[in-house]
């Protein structure tokens, strides 16, 4: 798919990216967690460039970095948590998970060694990617979501809507003792609720 | 020096792989264990665009959108179900979740 510089781009990006994700989970601060997850997302970003991907790539810098780290950085400070406490007996776990990852990534590799491209491969492509001087990227990942994957569309925004709903309900609370204005009872006032007549008697007040 | 599918591959499977032993290195952390679920979703991605380019077909890329898309509302009700346990109970580790006796 690359060669020349982009195949140097690849491996400059492609090291970035596995050097940052293994400082993701090796970092002892969870902030520096956060920051090296969106250096990966930006090595990532890159590769999705290198084949072409440019929609996705501005999708995972604008919405992914933008929004979705932003708000792990966000909880990750709004927490106070004693890290240094947190990171006692980490290495517990550490060899079941290390023969856990050498498993998977032994059965990945005897996946990658073994597969080969149907030969009537050409058939099942459902939409090929056009021509970039006819159309470029963003328009072609239009033309068939707006049609073909209209619904797919419809039900990922309604996946964001309930996540959105289920977050504001989990994190909302009403705090007692708070004061806040009631428009509906200040409307329903009447002079006769409101207003207070007393005689006062001359010289003494009130 | 040519760069094929499978060095693609190869990157995601290595990522995949980081993911599921950040989980298990950091059992005491959930906001990191969220963090390494957010990095096997990556290394999907990176899956479908390279087989998307790889093939020449654009349907990948449609779907990578929607793994991201599922990712996002993922990572908020995660994070919002962090910040209530860690004002229910002061502390996010999963040691501590243990009120459903589960």
């Amino acid at each position: 798919m690359l060669s020349g510089l982009g195949a140097a781009f690849f491996y400059l990006f492609a090291f970035i990216l596995v050097a940052s994700a293994f400082m993701v989970i090796a970092a002892r601060n969870p902030v520096h967690s956060v920051l090296f997850l969106i250096l990966a997302f930006f090595n990532a970003a890159g590769l999705f460039l290198l084949v072409g991907a440019e929609f996705l790539a501005m999708i995972l810098l604008i919405v992914y970095v933008g929004a979705v780290m932003v708000l792990f950085l966000f909880v990750v400070m709004m927490l106070d948590v004693d890290f240094a406490e947190m990171k006692r007996g980490a290495l517990t776990y550490a060899p079941a998970g290390a023969l856990i990852g050498i498993i998977l990534l032994a059965e990945l590799v005897v996946v990658l060694g073994g597969y080969t491209f149907s030969p009537n491969l050409a058939s099942t492509i459902a939409h090929p990617i056009p021509a970039l001087a006819s159309r470029t990227n963003t328009a072609a990942l239009g033309d068939i979501i707006y049609t073909d994957y209209i619904y797919y569309f419809q039900i990922a925004g309604l996946v964001l809507l309930v996540a959105m709903i289920g977050t504001i309900v989990l994190t909302l609370r009403h705090k007692a003792g708070v004061k806040r204005q009631s428009i509906a009872a200040q409307v329903a006032r009447t002079p006769a609720t409101a207003i207070e007549i007393r005689k006062v008697k001359t010289g003494e007040g009130v | 020096m040519h760069v094929g599918i499978a060095h693609f591959l190869t990157v995601s499977a290595i990522l995949l792989t980081l993911g599921v032993f950040g989980i298990f290195l950091n059992r005491r952390n959930v906001i990191v264990m969220l963090m390494s679920i957010e990095l096997i979703l990556l290394a999907a991605n990176i899956n479908f665009v390279a087989f998307s380019a790889a093939l020449h077909d654009l349907v990948g890329q449609v779907f990578a959108l929607f793994v991201l898309t599922v990712a996002a509302a993922e990572a908020a009700v995660g994070l919002a179900i962090l910040v209530v346990f860690y004002r229910n109970r002061g502390s996010i580790a999963p040691e501590d979740l243990n009120s459903m006796k589960g």
